[in-house]
């Protein structure tokens, strides 16, 4: 026990140095990593206002609060801004960033110069960003479409150069991930002992290094288009507005796998931790990781079954989208079989997991719809599709995302958030969405269109239904993030391990130290949970005292 | 005739999920979409059953601990990975084979091409015997072929009830057919983004009992070769597309109000002011990029107009005090 009392001589990574200075030059990983945070729950609370604006706007048909061209500038900048700067970087940059090193028992991610580098081209693309929606914002939807984006007088200009500089950040994250778990892995933690979380991140990290530069390519072609009239996308000139749909689907299909991979990481492990049980089939939902990264490249030409893409593309791309569909199957069946004779204690990182389980299932089931080629034709560019990659987007990922958040949030800040109102709040984040969108499925498949301003009086039940929910999800989300920065500083203090996670942050002390851990942690074995007992004085779980962690006899590393 | 056709615009009937089915395309996808709807309701209760069951019956209460059971089991997960397999293989061959039946476009009768123009934000039908009209019409019970392309931007044509949707790309035709089964009128949508009018990008298109289609065209090509003069700008105000952009009561919308503009003084782009008079309207219509109206994008295409129509827009715009 003699971590313990290391613990309390050596600071902890606020502690260890002070001011302004120390956070924005610091090489620390759990600093960026706050520092992220904070700017993605900031960049989540701009897209959430965005998405309030249009949901308003179609409370009625006709004029709500808004015209024409301030609606459409509101969805796309929703969608740029939530896609590009909240769920792209969310889970990777802001909770990856912290925990991977911590999770692999290493000081800090292998080039914790290109962390902080990454974290600055974060602000520059939002910067841009921003000034895109200072010059008047952009109304090309996040799509960009050509040629329509490239006739636009609105500031595509910016936020082009915004998602260009963001691709790099999001590329440099990948990077060092990659050669983190390569390279920082103890040696007695096998590819098989690794955390299903470290799976999913670099499955994640794979596409983002390999997919990315596509985008940046593209970006960097209508850029040209527009200033110097290459030719390439505009028909005027020769031409082909439908390659960069191409394009752009190649780097943003993989995207969407970037935005949900690291979400069922972490959704692997708060399954196992709050059901006390290892993970049902481990190996099956490493690999159904690593396949879904691999097939996510193949199959971007479903977004195109209607653009005029040959038939022949049309049933290749058709049948490809159908193999995306059983590597998540397979996760949500292991998933679901973790919970059997498990001990399943629902606090909020559980009650955010078993919503991801629900609302991913609809999200997957509604994709076999839209794989099917002549029901995609109906359906779609209408609300079904909307409510289709919302589930999976939002419905998965961003609920993923505040499992995760309040699963480490006490490891990262030292401090509890208030449990009762978490739990009561994750059940109103349930119901809004769900509220919000299924209602978008039903009015999607009678035939509404997407991206209208404007919409025929029978869809009208529909989407006041959905302007009500996407209220109720809203004043949730900000709840928490109202009580996360309550708690940040009168929160009660946090235990070592107050879930009794097997992984190794649970090893470090609460809040880390500067390098994590102050002498290098012995490698508990994973996913067994009859070491750790309840801590009833101090909440949590310690490990038993005849039991110290298995280390097979190595001394240190 | 147009008179005794049914408007289905806001008689939604069909089930709860689907719009009604007025063509043969609907019967493939629709059948379908049910199969995949069943499914999907099997396995989304199955998985959440699954997941409520074990919830209470293995929540944490006191005296419950977790007991020891297998890690993984491959007979297990091979079968949950077969049979979705299965599932998937046999809805993609369905899939594809309907597809195909309705995107292999029979030869239809010469009668029975149309050729479409979309553009911000109104669309353009020219028929056999040179009608044009912003509203589609079709004969019941025949194949109809649609060529279509664009002006400007991507449009997407869609016609819920027909399930028929394909994009339409400027300087490139694509293509879209269907087979009528009910005369009635039924909504046609733009469903690909294009600006600002996007949502207002809406026709009809009218189904003919048999005979009609082809009296409806020659009454009404008739009709518009006897008119004029104003009434003749009127048709073409509606029909080609400019109560897109512009308005005939005074509201500004993309472009001008034509209502009181004619004579009045307008100041140019790029400084210098003109009066709008003949010369002024023709020269706008034929070259729209020319002395642009300041205050209002660059945004009005190339509309081919003869000398009688032109002189009709005149006309109507001087009427529109």
């Amino acid at each position: 026990m003699s971590s313990d009392t290391v613990t309390k001589t050596e600071p902890n990574y606020f502690e260890v140095s002070r001011g302004l200075k120390s956070w924005l030059f610091t090489l620390d990983h759990k600093r960026i990593g706050l520092m992220y945070l904070f700017g993605i729950l900031g960049a989540l609370l701009l897209g959430g206002a965005f998405a309030l604006l249009v949901r308003i706007e179609l409370f009625t048909p006709g004029e709500t609060i808004v015209g024409k061209d301030w609606y459409n500038k509101f969805f796309t900048l929703h969608g740029a801004v939530m896609v590009f700067l909240v769920i792209i970087p969310g889970i990777p940059a802001a909770l990856g960033n912290m925990i991977l090193p911590i999770q692999l028992g290493a000081p800090d991610v292998a080039f914790p110069r290109l962390n902080l580098a990454s974290f600055y081209l974060w602000c520059a693309g939002a910067t841009l960003l921003l000034v895109a929606v200072a010059l008047g914002g952009i109304d090309t939807g996040w799509t960009f479409y050509t040629p329509y984006s490239l006739e636009t007088k609105t500031a595509v200009i910016p936020a082009v150069c915004g998602a260009f500089v963001l691709g790099f950040s999001s590329i440099f994250t990948g990077l060092n991930f990659l050669v983190t778990i390569h390279k920082f892995r103890p040696q007695q933690m096998g590819w098989f002992q690794m955390p299903l979380n470290l799976w999913a991140l670099y499955a994640t990290a794979i596409m983002q290094v390999l997919a990315t530069p596509v985008l940046g390519i593209t970006l960097l072609l209508l850029f040209l288009e527009r200033f110097m009239h290459i030719g390439i996308f505009d028909p005027n000139m020769g031409g082909d507005p439908v390659l960069f749909q191409h394009f752009f689907w190649f780097y943003s299909h993989p995207a969407v796998y970037i935005m949900i991979l690291p979400a069922m990481g972490v959704v692997s492990e708060l399954i196992t931790t709050f059901s006390r049980k290892p993970l049902f089939g481990y190996r099956f939902v490493a690999y159904s990781s690593l396949s879904l990264a691999l097939l996510s490249f193949l199959v971007w030409g479903h977004h195109m079954f209607v653009s005029g893409q040959s038939k022949l593309a049309n049933m290749v791309f058709s049948a490809l989208t159908f193999s995306v569909a059983i590597p998540s199957a397979i996760k949500v069946f292991n998933w679901t079989s973790t919970l059997y004779k498990g001990d399943i204690r629902l606090q909020t990182p559980m009650l955010y997991a078993l919503s991801f389980l629900v609302m991913f299932t609809i999200g997957g089931l509604t994709g076999i719809f839209l794989a099917v080629l002549s029901i995609d034709v109906q359906l779609h560019d209408t609300y079904f599709v909307v409510a289709h990659f919302h589930y999976v987007m939002m419905g998965s990922t961003l609920i993923a995302f505040m499992g995760a958040l309040h699963y480490w949030w006490p490891k990262m800040s030292g401090r509890m958030y208030p449990e009762k109102l978490g739990q009561l709040v994750a059940v109103g984040v349930f119901i809004g969405f769900n509220l919000t969108f299924l209602p978008q499925f039903v009015m999607g498949s009678r035939g509404m269109p997407r991206r209208y301003w404007d919409y025929d009086p029978e869809y009208t039940i529909f989407h006041q239904l959905s302007t009500i929910g996407a209220f109720v999800l809203g004043l949730s989300l900000f709840t928490v993030v109202c009580y996360l920065m309550w708690s940040f500083k009168y929160g009660k203090k946090a235990p070592k391990n107050p879930w009794g996670g097997t992984t190794l942050e649970w090893e470090a002390p609460t809040p880390p130290t500067l390098y994590n851990f102050p002498e290098p942690p012995e490698l508990p074995e994973i996913y067994n949970y009859d070491d750790l007992v309840e801590d009833e004085v101090n909440g949590g779980f310690v490990r038993k005292p005849s039991t110290t962690p298995k280390d097979a006899g190595h001394g240190g590393h | 005739m147009v008179g005794d056709i049914k408007d289905h615009h806001y008689t939604y009937s069909g089930d709860y999920w689907l719009p009604p089915a007025a063509s043969t395309g609907a019967d493939g996808p629709d059948m379908l979409f049910r199969a995949v709807l069943g499914l999907s309701a099997f396995f989304f209760f199955g998985v959440t059953g699954a997941i409520i069951y074990l919830v209470v019956k293995y929540r944490h209460r006191p005296g419950h601990k977790a007991e020891p059971s297998p890690a993984h089991n491959d007979a297990l997960e091979i079968t949950w990975t077969v049979i979705p397999t299965i599932i998937c293989v046999i809805l993609f061959v369905y899939g594809w084979r309907s597809y195909l039946s309705n995107v292999t476009i029979p030869e239809p009768r010469a009668e029975n091409v149309v050729y479409v123009e979309a553009q911000k934000w109104s669309w353009n039908f020219r028929y056999y015997n040179g009608l044009e009209d912003n509203a589609l019409h079709a004969p019941v019970n025949q194949p109809m072929k649609l060529v279509m392309t664009s002006k400007d931007v991507l449009h997407s044509f869609f016609v819920p009830v027909f399930r028929v949707k394909q994009d339409v790309v400027p300087r490139r035709y694509s293509y879209a057919w269907f087979y009528p089964t009910k005369p009635g009128i039924y909504r046609i949508y733009c469903t690909e983004y294009c600006g600002t009018d996007h949502s207002q990008m809406k026709t009809k298109i009218v189904v003919h009992e048999t005979g009609d289609y082809e009296r409806y065209l020659s009454e009404a090509y008739a009709k518009k070769r006897q008119l004029s003069g104003a009434p003749l700008g009127a048709n073409v105000f509606t029909k080609k597309g400019c109560v897109g952009c512009h308005s005939i009561d005074g509201t500004p919308k993309i472009g001008p109000t034509w209502k009181g503009s004619y004579g009045a003084d307008v100041s140019l782009e790029g400084g210098g002011t003109v009066k709008v008079d003949e010369a002024y309207i023709r020269s706008s219509i034929l070259n729209p990029q020319g002395q642009l109206h300041k205050g209002y994008p660059p945004s009005m295409p190339l509309t081919p107009l003869s000398d009688k129509e032109i002189e009709g827009v005149i006309a109507y715009i001087q009427s529109l005090k």
